[in-house]
């Protein structure tokens, strides 16, 4: 029986061959936690008995979910992380550098194949670049912190078979909501997502990001693309013996073998209260939307953004309707502004700010009134997760967020765009 | 190990947003506090209501959501001391059994108890009774290393008593 691309990855770290349900331990590459799970992790720390981090190296902080601090309880919370990452010598990215989940990549040389963890459920996100990154909690992070390894089982996997190409207006967003509405919330619980087939190589690095990110709101341990020519412009291959190991085995066992046609997607949208509530965008236009979010670590990336401004540029956002636009990162948001789209958001009635994950887990920069409707790109729409338990949460692609926001009510991005 | 107490019925896909909202994990880092918001955006009564010992049944999938490990802490502040649930999310189970707060599976557990029940859990025979009905379920026992960690009171504690 051949094997999936996540007993690969492993039996490339462990040097044995491994089967779903296995439990081993494994050396962390790299480990990040943020100003929202960082300070407990410092305390589990302290209670695991440890006083010193193992390999300061391996460590990463970013200071990104309530960044700048909106309150005194926060800022005191990183002044904490700030405090014990001098201690350890541990590298932190501060205020405005970017979100964790795009900031790491930007930054560090990621491998393929390479065991990151991060304490933050969308550590998922870097699965993209071919490598094993899943999300843990602030105990298990201490323990990385303390012994440089963690333990884990060995997931089953389920393959997601791509073809074509998605259509103008279309995006990878719509694919992995698409995805989570046909599985469920707890649909891949304990899984390794893996993508194959044609048309992954007609998805960009940061539309696959976007997959990725998501493939925890149906219950996944990581996602993972295969190792292509796209993903090797974005990370250090070499020293590489044997590039098989990133494709998986023809004949490899997958517990579900899902297939999807990019051509046949449409834009969809999550509806409240959770993720797998996934609807197409025409059964719910005309809805009206009072805040538009464009940003994230799902969705806060150039191609974004560039959709987005193509669409908000025809007739600016609707009177009456905010639209909150935010970069992943200084990078990216140093990018847009010298291809002049930040101009053409700003000129289009967006408010534009610095990096931050703010608006998207209701810590600030655009809490919800009671009643209130947002479109937003982000990953949730949980009961509350934008600050207000009277709101509600319509999550989408950056394309038919833009025009919702023109047209103040949720709409088919494809009617903007023309030809559709 | 052997757990008796007051049930509280929960529903399915019970996410980390509501179990505490992210606001104000920004505010603070005093469990104390935090304990007056657990569930909040579920029902704002319920933080209130319980009583040390309670005992949480919930549906499929508890604890989706974000890796917020304040989640099972914030429950475990709250007084509740164990929960029984057909199935968990994979980050919130870890988290809760390195916390040292019990989390088991069991099939269909929230279609055989109501709000107000009472509850034993034997951990050692895995089995989950319902002292009001009498109906009992089974599971399968922990595995010895995480029963001690449970015994001791998470990951944090049981270290140290390897220690001592």
């Amino acid at each position: 029986m051949g094997e999936t691309l996540i007993q690969k990855l492993f039996r490339n770290k462990l040097g044995k061959t491994v089967k779903p349900g296995e439990i081993v331990v494994v050396d962390i590459d790299l480990a990040y936690a943020h100003d929202g799970t960082g300070p407990l992790a410092i305390d589990a720390f302290r209670e695991l008995g440890s006083s010193k981090v193992l390999d300061h190296s391996r460590i990463r902080f970013v200071i990104d979910h309530a960044s700048p601090s909106p309150n005194e309880g926060a800022s005191n919370l990183q002044l904490k992380l700030r405090g014990f990452a001098r201690e350890n010598s541990i590298k932190v990215y501060d205020v405005g550098e970017g979100i964790c989940h795009q900031v790491i990549p930007e930054n560090e040389a990621l491998k393929p194949g390479m065991m990151i963890v991060g304490a933050d459920s969308h550590t998922v996100t870097l699965g993209a670049f071919s490598l094993f990154a899943t999300g843990i909690g602030s105990t298990d992070f201490a323990e990385v912190m303390s012994s440089g390894k963690l333990w884990f089982k060995i997931p089953e996997a389920m393959k997601v078979s791509l073809t074509g190409r998605l259509s103008p207006g279309v995006m990878s967003k719509d694919l992995i909501l698409r995805i989570i509405g046909d599985m469920g919330a707890d649909g891949a619980t304990y899984m390794s997502v893996e993508f194959q087939g044609d048309g992954v190589k007609t998805l960009s690095m940061a539309s696959r990001m976007t997959v990725c990110n998501m493939v925890v709101e149906m219950g996944a341990k990581n996602g993972i693309f295969p190792l292509d020519e796209v993903t090797a412009r974005h990370v250090d291959t070499s020293g590489l013996r044997d590039k098989s190991i990133f494709k998986p085995d023809e004949n490899a066992e997958y517990a579900i073998s899902l297939n999807y046609k990019l051509d046949e997607l449409e834009p969809v949208v999550a509806a409240p209260h959770n993720v797998d509530n996934v609807k197409p965008v025409k059964e719910l236009e005309g809805l009206e939307v009072n805040q538009v979010f464009i940003g994230s670590c799902t969705n806060g990336r150039e191609e974004d953004f560039e959709i987005a401004a193509k669409i908000l540029s025809k007739k600016g956002v609707k009177k009456g309707v905010r639209c909150i636009a935010i970069p992943a990162s200084r990078k990216v948001f140093l990018n847009l502004l010298k291809k002049s789209i930040i101009d053409k958001l700003v000129s289009a009635g967006c408010t534009v700010t610095h990096s931050t994950c703010g608006p998207c887990l209701g810590v600030h920069f655009g809490i919800l009134g009671s009643g209130e409707v947002a479109v937003s790109t982000s990953n949730r729409n949980f009961r509350g997760r934008m600050g207000n338990p009277e709101s509600s949460i319509y999550l989408a692609s950056p394309a038919t967020a833009a025009a919702s926001a023109v047209e103040g009510v949720i709409t088919d991005p494809r009617k903007l765009l023309g030809g559709g | 190990m052997i757990l008796k107490g007051r049930v509280w019925v929960l529903g399915d896909h019970i996410n980390t947003d509501v179990i505490i909202p992210a606001k104000y994990k920004f505010r603070t880092g005093d469990f104390k506090e935090l304990a007056k918001h657990v569930f909040e955006d579920l029902d704002p009564t319920l933080a209130s209501k319980i009583s040390k010992g309670d005992i949480i049944i919930a549906g499929r999938n508890f604890g989706m959501g974000s890796s917020r490990e304040h989640a099972p802490r914030v429950i475990k502040e709250a007084g509740i001391s164990a929960i029984v649930a057909c199935s968990f999310a994979r980050i919130f189970f870890r988290n809760a059994i390195n916390v040292g707060l019990p989390v088991v599976e069991v099939k269909d557990i929230n279609k055989n108890f109501k709000q107000g029940d009472i509850a034993l859990i034997d951990f050692e025979k895995g089995v989950v009774r319902n002292e009001t009905t009498g109906v009992e379920l089974k599971f399968s026992p922990y595995p010895e290393f995480i029963m001690n960690m449970m015994k001791a009171g998470g990951l944090a504690a049981y270290r140290k008593s390897l220690k001592a």
